[in-house]
């Protein structure tokens, strides 16, 4: 399996290598791209191949998009599949789940998933919940993309992450990359989801360059949704995380390796369907658990992961209590100092590690 | 003229005696507008064929909704269900003014309207008592019955608007002439989600015709007192609208062609008050008569009910005979009682459909059932 080369990034600026798009003759080699570069190629690729996507949102057209994800659509396409809608979430999103139960296959972007909670009406009593409710009349193939979680700065109001309360939910599919490829993959995949998939993206990630092999760049390039990766081999301890923390526990395992640690890191690019089963056989290898979000502890994926674990068959090859590394139980805070202690640093990873397999 | 469905046939009258008027023209009210040039036309021309459609349609949501009642007081249907007699013009007129490739939504008080976007009285009821042959399987109940280009059946007060601009959008960006109409109650014309939508179906010129089914009362709230303005046609604002008498079936013909004509010209949506009545209370845990006076509801009965304006209407027109809409009382009574029959002997839906219709277009996946040990199936 390709390994991914990526940078040290927590703690230390991004270093964005943006790529200019010259893909639509052969594609070269290995190529480095941003997340938010291949979120953009992959929206352009689906608008290109079924006519009947489109995106909607805040300052998607016009702008360019707020994180300028959507950059050069709207002059590719046009005012008719590239729309800027008023700031007003809980009508636009509801637009959105309607065009879709219509025949469209919408992707409605919110500009972080904290506005989303004006329109969660829509994404779950009408979207979510229509195909079981009408025994399979009713689908709704649509996509709600946007950033997901803390960012730099922002303060408690901007920096929710919503991972647990959309996976709550049955009848959503529920996906959070890590690198450029999760993201290519999986927004593709989402798009082409016949169901409603929420996209949870993180604004921290988004300048961050990967590689992005010659077979990921291809146009059909998909990541099935509800598998996870194992990024790192390992066998000392599996460490399970979702987009941005995968970078951190990475830089863990990078420092642990030194003293002989050696921790499995499994990316789980879907928070619904869970991918259990992967986290079930490393536990069968490494017998020791660490999960590690950017949320609150309580009622999120750590505890899910958790209570699966204790459930099913892997529980008995665990040799310690598993534990959750997540963020600090309170509103998010504005000043750095403040801030930077209120999300899990590489040193907490470590530590939760070093006490799991008690060295 | 137009060829009505009820239910998947199409009803066309077995008999055309020599001696009866094939069609006449009727007075109407006059409409309320706002910022539009003009209403309606106020004479409508009704012929013996619609007459007897638009009769038989109502009749049966009336019988129907009254079966309902009776079934539920029965114990038979549970949970909620939202009756619909004395708005029955309002469905019926609706679906006369417009093409059954258009579109529909509305909300919870939404049987009237499963039937005249071609459900059938049958799988309608056995929806409501939860059996297996019902038109969602006996999975959505009273609020959550859907047919093709009908979209429910929606229980969260206002959230259907939005939606029904996103079918319109649908409809402009499809480029097939087809138009959606959406509609709420006077309780839900507050909803902020509403003003969001007038504003986005305005910039965009959505093919969205609003109507407000103003029945006076949301739940046990008048208008009065849940309403700064209740002169809901206006507002809309900067969206023309107009107020219809919602008792007369013509009347809402009528204003419903004006509004599918100004939205398929590209003009942008259109709002319509209807003003009508619910018999029932808000619900069947309702009694209704709590907020309003029995003799309120009997003056509308007397006076402005709809199915017995339309009879008084052909009647003295000689358009039908006494005779002639009494045998259509009779099959509409058997049609209920079958469809009653149906209803409480179908079975209830098999266990394994418990965890069925999850996602679609998706390979069989498993769904954790109330403990680690219980694992179940779920296909598309």
């Amino acid at each position: 399996m390709a390994s991914l080369r990526c940078f040290l990034r927590s703690g230390k600026k991004a270093v964005t290598a943006v790529l200019r798009r010259e893909f639509h003759g052969t594609p070269p080699a290995a190529v480095q791209v941003t997340v938010r570069d291949a979120l953009n190629q992959a929206m352009d690729e689906e608008l290109e191949r079924d006519e009947r996507v489109f995106l909607l949102g805040e300052e998607v057209a016009q702008y360019d998009g707020a994180y300028k994800v959507s950059r050069g659509l709207w002059k590719k396409y046009g005012d008719k599949r590239i729309i800027d809608t008023p700031i007003t979430e809980m009508g636009f999103a509801g637009i959105a789940v309607g065009a879709a139960m219509a025949g469209l296959r919408p992707i409605c972007e919110f500009m972080t998933f904290n506005f989303s909670m004006q329109a969660i009406d829509q994404v779950i009593n009408s979207a979510a919940k229509t195909y079981y409710m009408s025994a399979g009349l009713q689908s709704v193939p649509i996509v709600f993309r946007g950033p997901n979680g803390a960012s730099a700065g922002v303060a408690a109001q901007h920096s929710q992450c919503f991972a647990a309360w959309y996976g709550h939910c049955p009848g959503l599919k529920v996906v959070s990359p890590w690198s450029a490829e999760d993201a290519r993959g999986l927004l593709k995949s989402a798009i082409r989801d016949d169901n409603p998939v929420v996209f949870l993206e993180n604004e921290l990630m988004y300048g961050v360059p990967f590689e992005m092999s010659e077979e990921v760049q291809s146009k059909d390039f998909l990541i099935p949704i509800g598998k996870a990766k194992i990024e790192r081999q390992g066998t000392h301890i599996t460490l399970v995380s979702h987009s941005r923390m995968v970078s951190l526990c990475l830089d863990a395992a990078a420092v642990l390796a030194k003293e002989g640690i050696e921790c499995e890191v499994i990316n789980m690019r879907t928070i619904r369907p869970l991918d259990a089963e992967a986290i079930e056989t490393s536990i069968m290898k490494t017998n020791h658990l660490v999960t590690v979000e950017g949320g609150w502890p309580q009622f999120g994926i750590g505890a899910e992961i958790l209570a699966r674990i204790m459930e099913g068959p892997a529980f008995n090859y665990l040799d310690s209590p598993a534990v959750r590394v997540t963020g600090v139980d309170i509103p998010m805070p504005y000043a750095k100092i403040l801030e930077d202690n209120s999300v899990p640093q590489i040193k907490d990873i470590i530590f939760s590690i070093k006490k799991t397999l008690n060295v | 003229s137009r060829k009505m469905t009820v239910g998947a046939r199409v009803v066309v009258s077995a008999r055309t005696y020599a001696d009866f008027t094939p069609q006449a023209s009727f007075d109407i009210k006059k409409c309320d507008v706002h910022k539009l040039e003009e209403g309606p036309p106020l004479q409508a021309v009704l012929t013996r064929e619609e007459g007897l459609q638009y009769y038989r349609t109502m009749q049966t949501i009336r019988r129907m909704e009254l079966k309902a009642d009776q079934l539920y007081k029965q114990k038979i249907i549970r949970g909620f269900c939202h009756l619909y007699d004395g708005q029955e013009a309002c469905a019926v007129g609706i679906e006369a003014g417009i093409n059954l490739s258009d579109h529909l939504i509305t909300a919870y008080r939404a049987h009237g309207y499963t039937l005249t976007r071609g459900g059938t009285v049958r799988e309608i009821m056995a929806e409501l008592t939860g059996r297996r042959g019902g038109i969602a399987k006996g999975k959505g109940g009273s609020m959550h019955m859907y047919t093709k280009h009908f979209y429910g059946g929606n229980g969260i007060v206002g959230a259907q608007v939005p939606l029904g601009a996103g079918v319109a959008l649908a409809c402009k960006y499809l480029g097939k002439n087809e138009l959606c109409v959406c509609l709420y109650g006077d309780g839900a014309a507050n909803q902020g989600q509403i003003f969001e939508t007038y504003n986005m179906a305005s910039l965009w010129k959505l093919p969205c015709i609003f109507i407000c089914e103003n029945n006076k009362y949301g739940m046990g709230t008048s208008v009065e007192r849940a309403a700064a303005s209740t002169d809901y046609y206006k507002r809309g604002d900067f969206i023309p609208g107009l107020r219809v008498d919602g008792m007369d079936v013509l009347c809402v013909r009528e204003a419903t062609k004006l509004a599918a004509e100004h939205c398929r010209s590209g003009k942008g949506p259109i709002l319509m008050e209807l003003q009508t009545y619910r018999y029932h209370g808000h619900s069947m845990s309702d009694p209704g008569i709590s907020y309003r006076t029995r003799d309120e509801i009997q003056e509308v009965r007397s006076k402005s009910d709809p199915i017995s304006m339309l009879k008084d209407r052909m009647l003295s027109n000689n358009m039908a005979s006494v005779e002639e809409l009494k045998e259509i009382d009779v099959e509409v009574r058997k049609e209920i009682e079958d469809a009653a029959q149906f209803a409480t002997t179908d079975p209830e839906p098999p266990l394994d459909d418990l965890c069925n219709h999850i996602f679609y277009n998706d390979p069989p996946m498993e769904v954790r059932g109330t403990n680690p040990w219980t694992k179940l199936k779920s296909i598309s």
